[in-house]
């Protein structure tokens, strides 16, 4: 077991925080989401730590609670994306040919539009809904998940041992569960971060632009819009959600930097 | 070199052509009917028919896109289902605003980063080189709400230097525009600048490694002139790349700092429109937002291709 950086304490430990929040939020959470408990925009008393939101709500069992759909949707997204870009990228590697040439054209023409451009007129023809948001982001976000996983295939599948395994006989399901994802799994599981962190981000934004999580939930992208004329007066409020998100940005970033430390990148490419 | 240039153009135009099949495909595949969006749920049958063959859309889906295209190609973008004015005397002055926001913070950020990455660059390792790394870093971290909610709490309200709000409107001086929109440049520049940076940074380190650069310092030479006559010329294909993917990140990432500092955007017309399903006007901006990403990226490949001696003769 190599020494673990300081660096990637710190992110072990914002990211254990934030499951914490996940799972725990509404229990650890001393008022109601929805409950009034004084003045809009209160300041921070021992008995509210970071005072009250733009209706007068205690901001953080908000954020506590709203952790829950925040990090619960671009969770959702991610393990989605994972699940269909996966299995494709290793199919296309595998069998080559037109399959391959096939579904890396298609994904070529999704990346070439903006990934907000694309699912803001998804959201336009169907309205925002969580079912809608989750599958959305997941369909844009699997197109980069496919290239990685099918360079990384095509990698595996030309070593001694998956040539092997061939000429044994092996079938598809132990070619992809046996060999490749085995040997495909580090790289992989970085790009989880980052993929984890990108959709977590998009997912804010998008709820920051009252078009994303919707209303009754608390979420942080859409409490940072509620709160943001909080500012005007020199108050604090937008800032705390918009901390939340920055930080576990920053935590994944420092776990994911910490793995890929003495690994070259896979691909050249970023978002 | 032509012959490659000529090959990027052609696809550029068929990647074009692609996004307006995407773009039109995407919202009528899908389902959700315009006309029952209109009228709402109180819309009988016969009114909802009428409506239908009024907007045309009980013509089958290819004749829809060919005269949708045809139309596009002229300049007619159709007309807002919400205000019924035509999309275009909507989203052009949009248009030349998020422009100008965009070319504002390119004309600022590029020089500063560039020179950034390459300052960085030559004091490799020393503490401004590290300072200017970490912030960087956590430029990137940081989502553009988050910096540009920061900047109006310290800039705005408590000194009182800039407008928190870009209020913008035709006609106003080159001096008040400034100061209205100063504020989401240094946003989107923190941003932009800290990527072009570290590609810079990379770029010229890259380069600042191979022999025929010791050798112009075993010349005698001095280290300013070692860098920008000899390294830096070889390492402007990728920093022109990296450029041109930051500026068409301006231009379709502006949608979050426009809506942070209020600012008469494309990105604020097009979440609009989305919240009002106003499939025109959603169209339309995806259309010119997908074009000026796509022509701008092809700019960048282009540029990569003249630059670059060894893409310039193609084994």
């Amino acid at each position: 077991m190599k020494r673990i950086p300081l660096a990637a304490w710190i992110g072990l430990f914002i990211i254990a925080l934030n499951l914490i929040a996940f799972l725990f939020g509404p229990w650890l959470a001393r008022f109601g989401e929805e409950e009034l408990v004084g003045a809009p925009f209160d300041v921070p008393s021992p008995e509210h730590w970071l005072g009250l939101d733009q209706n007068g709500r205690d901001m953080l069992s908000r954020l506590l609670v709203g952790a829950r759909m925040s990090i619960g949707v671009s969770l959702a997204a991610s393990l989605l994306s994972f699940s269909i870009g996966i299995p494709l990228g290793f199919i296309a590697a595998i069998f080559g040919g037109w399959i391959d040439t096939v579904l890396s054209r298609i994904v070529d023409t999704v990346m070439c539009v903006p990934v907000l451009i694309s699912a803001l007129v998804v959201l336009q023809a169907l309205g925002s809904s969580l079912p809608v948001l989750i599958i959305t982001i997941a369909l844009l976000d699997a197109t980069r998940v496919f290239r990685l996983a099918r360079v990384v295939a095509q990698g595996i599948n030309v070593m001694e041992y998956a040539e092997t395994a061939r000429l044994r006989g092996e079938g598809l399901g132990w070619m992809i569960f046996r060999e490749i994802l085995p040997n495909a799994l580090p790289p992989l599981i970085a790009e989880f971060g980052l993929r984890f962190c990108f959709t977590f981000l998009f997912v804010a934004g998008l709820s920051f632009l009252g078009l994303g999580i919707q209303p009754p939930y608390a979420d942080w992208g859409g409490m940072v819009k509620d709160n943001q004329q909080g500012i005007l007066y020199g108050l604090y409020a937008p800032l705390y959600p918009a901390a939340a998100i920055a930080l576990l940005t920053i935590g994944v970033n420092l776990v994911v930097d910490w793995l890929l430390a003495d690994r070259t990148t896979v691909q050249g490419e970023g978002r | 070199m032509a012959l490659l240039i000529l090959k990027r153009l052609a696809l550029g135009v068929f990647t074009l052509w692609l996004v307006s099949v995407l773009v039109f495909g995407g919202t009528q595949l899908l389902p959700g009917d315009v006309a029952s969006a209109i009228l709402g749920q109180n819309a009988t049958p016969a009114s909802l028919a009428a409506l239908r063959q009024h907007l045309g859309l009980d013509q089958p889906a290819l004749a829809r896109y060919l005269s949708w295209l045809a139309g596009f190609s002229h300049g007619d973008l159709g007309m807002s289902l919400a205000t019924r004015q035509p999309v275009a005397d909507l989203l052009w002055p949009r248009f030349w605003n998020t422009m100008a926001l965009a070319a504002y913070t390119a004309v600022v950020g590029v020089p500063l980063a560039i020179g950034l990455g390459i300052l960085t660059a030559v004091r490799r390792g020393g503490m401004f080189d590290r300072a200017v790394n970490v912030a960087a870093l956590a430029m990137v971290a940081l989502p553009e709400y988050f910096l540009g909610l920061l900047l109006i709490l310290i800039v705005s309200v408590q000194y009182g230097w800039l407008p928190s709000l870009a209020d913008t409107y035709p006609g106003m001086g080159l001096g008040a525009w400034l100061q209205a929109t100063t504020l989401p440049m240094l946003t989107l520049l923190l941003v932009t600048v800290a990527q072009i940076m570290r590609m810079t940074r990379t770029a010229v380190l890259s380069v600042m490694d191979q022999a025929y650069v010791e050798t112009a310092y075993l010349k005698g030479l001095k280290t300013g002139r070692v860098v920008l006559r000899h390294a830096v010329p070889n390492a402007a294909a990728p920093i022109v790349n990296v450029v041109a993917f930051n500026i068409a990140y301006l231009i379709t990432g502006v949608v979050l700092v426009e809506a942070v500092f209020n600012y008469n955007g494309l990105g604020r017309f097009m979440v609009d429109a989305v919240s009002k399903r106003d499939l025109p006007m959603v169209q339309a901006a995806a259309m010119v937002f997908g074009a000026a990403y796509v022509i701008l990226n092809m700019t960048a490949d282009v540029a990569a291709i003249a630059l670059n001696p060894r893409l310039r003769y193609p084994r």
